[in-house]
């Protein structure tokens, strides 16, 4: 009786773990419009980040998104931590000092400028929301820290996006200030197309098309979403070795134990 | 079933011990010893499971408490800080938040067990209640939970379900409002809201662990159910729970452990939705809002009923009809094996969970409302006619004479079934 329910369950624990673990980082919905699958370095269960894709999307970032999309939650030392980009301390320092923030007060009571340091979160092109509004057509440009966690699709939305601007089709009427996108929910992205070939200078020979930029970049919002990704399938993986064998011995000591009922062992002795 | 103590204390302190507070004698009789039936399957061992499910709930929420910032401007930050800066954050928070979702798969695995087998029934009817009690304070300490990352969903999801109280406006004019502005502490969804979500979310899991202990305690009684619905008549039908229990359950917990990680370690935000990783905004509605997976079923029947009103009392009687189970069932035997009528509309019943789920994802308009309906209703008939009706034309099939029949045959002495029943049946005939 105990062998084919023991298999049952095992099965049942298999049925589930199997299509999770093939699953994408992000289970889209369906209101959408259809987003093709990319192949990521990081898709589960063993993915890791390409640290120099991670550091050419950083410089798309830099260079292009981040004169209107803001970055709250990353602070400069992020991007020289494990399982990022992985920037060297002299890099970060660098690239921290490059950027004014505003601190203060001082012990004259004012608020002054000093360069960035390693610890500061990114400066945010905008002092606050009415300005970025103001600036950009009456859209606000979304904070991209958790964008790739924030749209079904994640990392193969955003590439779709950046790579979906063409001209709208025949009888397509788009609103002044907005921009055919074939990606975008509804087809109408107030965002101009950031991209275009050569715009953001490569130094490592990858070359510099709108489809290596989108694809940078994506990865790099992944990895700005979800920055402990490598840590976990690392853990992960060991988790799963370490459960797999405990669940073998188990159902094994299960077997043992349920085999002293049959050979007529005394039953409830008490 | 109680059954006399067998417990010998062995040293002193266990003599001490027994004459003052007798935990171990309890622990020896209650779940040493214990006689459990000894046929019962692996949907026996989601009990365990929803035990080690609160558990872990409770642990690891209490970490995350310690980091958490219950106010509108700090709780989305405070989350996505623990998942970035505080040591193992992201596992504690990916843990709990998956967590919630294995918690309802056991729930809804252990209650389907419950009706197929017929645990609900004398006298086990307190156990059964104890039990939707728990689903229903599972229900309210999730929803409270999804509220605390206060992402779109989240707030969004509370300004929906708090503004059906609001319902009663049409009783009594103004009542649902004041009612629904006291629940919110002010006139909008806001801070306050958030703190006493925050407040009551941490309360909530020590009445569930409350009430578990009363559910285990009521267990205990009348002792376990079991596949085939008979009682124990001999020793012979149980076994001890240590060690054949604990080894069972053990194994069907590590297995549980096992999809429950691969999850987390792998799709940690399966289950969520994408909205929840924007931050809350009054200003902006998502295009849809949609509750978490394990109340679908429940918003498709809120929706299924055009009135608010109704639909509000659809969706609360949806839940509060299983109190009344073990009295709306009239058939005399348990076990749902035993029951070639009902089996069928068992099953029915179990997929028109699944499908009013399924609806419950998707907008409630076409084809989509126009089946919720359908279904909805067949999920108020299986209680209210078939539960009662069925049970009283059915003739159910031969029950075997014990519980060690059917697993070691027929031993030396065959007692004769309790209730006679030909097993040559024609079903055309019975329906």
């Amino acid at each position: 009786m105990r062998s084919p329910s023991a298999t049952l369950a095992a099965t049942l624990a298999l049925l589930v773990a199997l299509p999770v673990a093939g699953m994408a980082e992000e289970a889209g919905n369906n209101h959408a419009p259809e987003i093709a699958r990319q192949s990521w370095s990081f898709s589960p269960p063993f993915g890791t980040y390409d640290n120099a894709q991670l550091q050419r999307g950083f410089q798309v970032y830099k260079e292009v998104c981040s004169s209107c999309h803001s970055m709250r939650l990353l602070s400069y030392r992020n991007l020289g931590e494990s399982g990022g980009p992985e920037f060297s301390p002299k890099a970060v320092d660098i690239l921290a000092s490059q950027v004014q923030v505003t601190d203060g007060p001082n012990e004259k009571g004012e608020m002054f400028q000093r360069p960035a340091r390693p610890s500061d979160p990114f400066r945010s092109p905008f002092a606050n929301d009415q300005l970025a509004r103001n600036a950009n057509n009456g859209a606000l440009p979304p904070d991209l820290s958790v964008i790739a966690k924030a749209r079904p699709g994640g990392a193969d939305y955003l590439y779709a996006l950046l790579t979906g601007y063409r001209p709208a089709p025949e009888g397509f009427q788009v609103a002044q200030g907005m921009h055919y996108n074939a990606a975008f929910p509804g087809h109408q992205i107030a965002m101009p197309p950031p991209l275009s070939d050569g715009v953001v200078s490569y130094t490592d020979g990858t070359k510099p098309t709108v489809d290596n930029y989108a694809r940078d970049v994506a990865a790099y919002l992944m990895w700005a979403a979800e920055p402990k990704l490598e840590e976990r399938h690392k853990v992960g993986a060991r988790v799963m070795i370490f459960l797999i064998v405990f669940v073998v011995i188990m159902y094994l000591a299960k077997r043992a134990v349920w085999a002293r009922l049959k050979h007529g062992g005394a039953t409830h002795a008490a | 079933m109680a059954h006399p103590s067998t417990y010998q204390p062995k040293t002193g302190i266990e003599r001490w011990l027994d004459a003052r507070l007798p935990i171990p004698r309890v622990m020896h009789d209650q779940f040493m010893v214990f006689p459990t039936p000894r046929n019962l399957n692996y949907w026996w061992t989601f009990g365990g499971i929803l035990t080690f499910m609160l558990v872990a709930q409770i642990a690891t929420g209490i970490v995350l408490a310690m980091h958490y910032v219950p106010s509108e401007a700090d709780a989305f930050n405070s989350i996505e800080r623990i998942m970035r800066d505080v040591n193992w954050g992201w596992l504690l928070r990916y843990s709990h938040a998956v967590g919630a979702s294995m918690f309802f798969v056991a729930a809804y695995i252990h209650t389907f067990r419950g009706l197929y087998y017929g645990s609900y029934k004398a006298p086990r009817e307190v156990l059964w209640i104890l039990g939707v009690l728990i689903l229903l304070l599972m229900i309210a300490t999730a929803f409270m939970g999804y509220s605390l990352p206060w992402g779109q969903m989240s707030f969004w999801a509370v300004t929906v379900i708090t503004n059906l109280f609001s319902s009663l406006d049409s009783v009594i004019p103004g009542l649902g409002t004041r009612l629904v502005e006291w629940i919110w502490g002010g006139f909008a969804v806001g801070g306050p809201t958030l703190n006493r979500l925050y407040s009551l979310h941490y309360l909530f899991p020590f009445i569930i662990a409350g009430v578990v202990v009363l559910h285990i305690w009521a267990l205990h009684i009348p002792g376990n159910n079991n596949p085939t619905g008979i009682d124990v008549k001999t020793a012979k039908d149980t076994v001890p729970f240590h060690p054949y229990y604990t080894i069972k359950d053990g194994f069907a917990l590590v297995a549980f452990i096992l999809a429950f990680a691969a999850i987390v370690f792998y799709a940690p935000n399966w289950l969520g939705h994408p909205d929840n990783y924007i931050p809350a905004n009054p200003l902006q509605t998502p295009p849809h809002i949609v509750p978490e997976w394990y109340f679908l079923p429940f918003y498709a029947i809120l929706r299924a009923i055009p009135n608010k009103l109704f639909g509000v009392i659809a969706l609360l009687a949806s839940i509060g009809i299983l109190f009344f189970v073990p009295w709306l069932d009239t058939s005399k035997v348990r076990s749902t094996r035993y029951r070639p009528i009902y089996k069928w509309f068992f099953w029915a019943f179990v997929l028109t969970c699944l499908v009013l789920g399924y609806l419950g994802s998707q907008p409630p308009e076409g084809w989509y409302l126009i089946l919720g309906r359908i279904f909805t209703v067949y999920y108020f008939a299986f209680f209210l006619v078939v539960m009662p009706v069925v049970g009283l034309i059915e003739k159910p099939r031969g029950l075997p004479g014990s519980i060690t029949e059917p697993v070691l045959g027929p031993q030396e002495v065959k007692a004769p079934p309790a209730p006679k029943v030909p097993l040559k049946r024609k079903p055309a005939e019975l329906v």
